[in-house]
């Protein structure tokens, strides 16, 4: 793109941008300016930004997470205040294309993503009884890249100006004809760095749980969090890579004038909508199944009980992973494909919900007579299943062909997919979050603020979404920047937004509470709820090797089993003597490599060759540097694990 | 596997070659490469010269192709050598499972989908 002044660089002429750019200069100055005084720099630098140690970078994963979460929260409150009134002149309908489209990327890319790999990073390897992912490095940089891909992509709201074509970005609106800003190519390459990223989590954390499990953790008997990462990790790397291909071949329409997906030159459009959802409809499987995963842990667990049908669980898990793959064409039964696809499609649709059900089911016997307790990963897996039952039927309302002529598009549809995905995957999240927090950080965070937390939330989300199904059936359709007096839809518009807001005061209260909880800590021991699978049988927060001595599994619910034999005075077996443990070395690469992608993707969106060659030169000597590394691990002595050990409070 | 492996590329992973299972023979080597190479003529030779065309030449394409791939799998990735449990043969089933779908499928659903 031509930039002949500054204001073609930075956005401009719009009050809440120049308040955001304020708001971004002063928190920079703030982070600098804290990180000096305190002398923090290379502090942050060896013990953060350089480390391969899955635990930390789970950390780092959900501290990007949640601040996605706010930065996409906000542009969802600001588009329900624009909806609030008929006639609102908030925000102008172009400024309104950009948040939707922000909205929707940053929500599902940018926070349901990082916070699911987050979850991996924090629990997997605890769980299965190993003392790291299978390639730390690798996960390192999966994790820099996708900062760095976040970071392109929101970049592009002061520098440039947002991507305006939807969260899917079809052409051919996103085509340089009716896109010619560099918003779509901030898109491209911010969703593409963090792709690569997201792929060799898939393929980390698949090799991680196949090869890495303590000895006697035989598959079935795995918990069901490791199961339930192992199909998302499927999906992920047969997924994302339609996604990859996908968008090169936009990349390749805009950059160099192809004719993939143009209206012209022998290009079609719909081809795009087609392979999209090929990745697009997985996609949201790879979100929820790892939610599936903690609400059985938290089912277990708060009942006291194992879980119910544990054999059935897998099958659903393996088995909707893998059906994920035969439903995408029902996001485009109005394109016009014909009957018969549009039935196929229709039956896969439904059939997928099948699976889902069995657990539903697996979930309500396992509390069936079990010694129920409602501490707040239980509470927000009770806010799950009624919100996501419902949201699942509408979604099956959707899936008969033939009505969804009626659906198609309209804020029926919103109100469908908001609720599986705030009530099946922000809750599950969050749910995992408060279940596993004590176990990360060694304290519990403060129950009565998450009760506010949670009813807030809850009530919240009903109180936005219900209204928007009845819009829906009145004729709203998505992506309406205004409405007149006369469409009769704004008092449903205007309860909405109340809900709206509601969720958001739920999100401070969690602010809040993790404040509040750092300020009062109350530490806790390892196992804290009472737990059943292996992270509970260690010190929280766990020690940089995470098991001093690899534990011996025999059971499925393995340390639950040990308790038991415990309180029965059965004696313990004799623990292995202590070996030295080899570690990985931590790395400044990873870091390096992906800022090397950044300056690369950033000069390929404003076609400044002169900054995305060296960019990518940097990739390569990033890459060869690392291949000519041979210092890459260490060994932990045996005195410092008993020193660690006994500060833990453990014999060894 | 129970070993603790944290780093993969750490140093045992350059001494451990020998671990794995045997790599092929300069026979199967040979064999393949051989295979290969017709596999690659026979296709070029046949379309280049109009012996075949059409719905023919189609059908010669893309059968050399698939016995290529055949070849490269066996003689070059070694898939019939893996030990169990073999994951590299279930990771290729289901990706071929995948890459049919996306490819019948996009033609089922673009059959009545076209512009203009």
């Amino acid at each position: 793109m031509k930039i002949n002044s500054l204001s073609d660089f930075f956005v401009t002429g719009d009050p809440l941008i120049y308040g955001a750019d304020v708001a971004i200069g002063l928190t920079m100055v703030a982070v600098v300016l804290v990180l000096t005084l305190f002398k923090r720099w290379g502090w942050l630098w060896r013990e953060w930004l350089t480390t391969v140690d899955h635990k930390r970078i789970g950390i780092m994963y959900v501290i990007a997470s949640l601040l996605m979460l706010f930065r996409g929260g906000m542009d969802a409150l600001l588009m329900r205040t624009q909806l609030a009134m008929p006639d609102m002149e908030f925000l102008k309908p172009d400024h309104y294309n950009s948040i939707f489209t922000t909205h929707g990327v940053i929500m599902i890319l940018f926070m349901a993503m990082p916070l699911m790999f987050g979850l991996f990073n924090l629990v997997v390897p605890l769980q299965i009884g190993a003392r790291d992912v299978a390639f730390p490095f690798l996960n390192s940089l999966s994790f820099w890249l996708f900062f760095m891909g976040a970071m392109l992509f929101n970049l592009s709201f002061v520098i440039g100006g947002s991507p305006d074509a939807g969260w899917l970005s079809y052409p051919p609106l996103s085509e340089r004809m009716f896109s010619p800003g560099v918003g779509q190519d901030f898109y491209i390459w911010g969703i593409q760095i963090s792709g690569i990223g997201s792929l060799m989590t898939g393929i980390n954390f698949i090799v991680t749980i196949l090869k890495m499990r303590a000895p006697g953790m035989k598959l079935m008997k795995m918990p069901m969090f490791s199961w339930s990462v192992l199909s998302s990790c499927l999906t992920i790397i047969l997924a994302f890579p339609i996604l990859t291909v996908t968008l090169a071949l936009l990349f390749i329409d805009r950059y160099f004038g192809a004719h993939f997906f143009t209206l012209d030159g022998g290009g079609n459009p719909m081809m795009y909508i087609n392979l999209i959802w090929m990745w697009g409809h997985p996609e949201v499987y790879i979100v929820i199944l790892p939610a599936f995963g903690i609400f059985s842990e938290v089912v277990a667990t708060f009942s006291r009980k194992k879980l119910f049908g544990y054999k059935s669980m897998v099958f659903a898990l393996m088995s909707i992973s893998l059906f994920s793959f035969f439903t995408w064409a029902h996001h485009f039964f109005t394109m016009g494909s014909g009957a018969d696809v549009n039935a196929f499609f229709a039956l896969t649709t439904m059939l997928i919900a099948i699976p889902t059900g069995v657990k539903v089911f697996n979930w309500l016997f396992t509390m069936f007579r079990g010694k129920i307790t409602f501490e707040s990963p239980m509470l927000w897996t009770m806010g799950f299943i009624p919100c996501f039952v419902v949201g699942g039927m509408t979604g099956v309302l959707l899936s008969v062909a033939p009505a969804d002529f009626q659906f198609h598009n309209s804020y029926f549809l919103i109100a469908h997919f908001h609720q599986v995905l705030i009530g099946g995957v922000a809750f599950g999240y969050f749910s995992g979050l408060y279940y596993w927090w004590p176990k990360v950080f060694g304290f519990k965070l403060n129950e009565k603020i998450g009760k506010y937390a949670f009813w807030f939330w809850n009530i919240g989300f009903y109180v936005c979404f219900m209204p928007q199904y009845v819009l829906g059936l009145m004729g709203m359709t998505r992506r309406v920047s205004t409405y007149g007096w006369d469409s009769g839809w704004w008092e449903w518009n205007f309860v909405s937004t109340i809900g709206g807001f509601l969720m958001g005061i739920g999100f401070l209260f969690q602010v809040w509470q993790i404040l509040h909880s750092i300020k009062f800590m109350e530490r806790v021991s390892g196992d804290p709820w009472n737990g059943r699978t292996l992270e509970w049988s260690i010190p929280s927060p766990a020690p940089a090797y995470n098991f001093a001595t690899i534990p011996q599994v025999q059971e499925r619910d393995d340390w639950w089993a040990t308790k038991e034999r415990k309180a029965q005075g059965v004696p313990e077996q004799p623990r292995a003597p202590l070996e030295p443990i080899h570690m990985p070395k931590n790395s400044g690469i990873p870091i390096i490599m992906s800022a090397f992608w950044f300056m690369a993707g950033f000069g390929l969106v404003f076609d400044w060759l002169w900054i995305a060659i060296p960019g990518l030169i940097g990739v390569a000597g990033s890459m060869l540097a690392h291949s000519f590394n041979y210092n890459t691990d260490y060994y932990i002595p045996v005195d410092e694990i008993e020193s660690t050990e006994a500060a833990a409070g453990r014999v060894v | 596997m129970a070993e603790q492996h944290p780093q993969s590329h750490g140093r045992d992973a350059h001494g451990g070659h020998d671990e794995h299972e045997s790599h092929g023979s300069l026979k199967s080597y040979v064999i393949g490469f051989v295979l290969s190479l017709v596999l690659t003529a026979i296709p070029l030779i046949v379309v280049l010269n109009d012996m075949v065309t059409g719905t023919a030449a189609n059908v010669v394409l893309l059968g050399t192709a698939v016995l290529q791939f055949v070849v490269q799998l066996f003689f070059f990735m070694h898939l019939k050598e893996e030990k169990k449990p073999r994951f590299n043969l279930l990771a290729l089933i289901l990706g071929l499972v995948i890459v049919m779908t996306i490819v019948a499928g996009s033609i089922w659903i673009m059959t009545y989908n076209s512009v203009g």
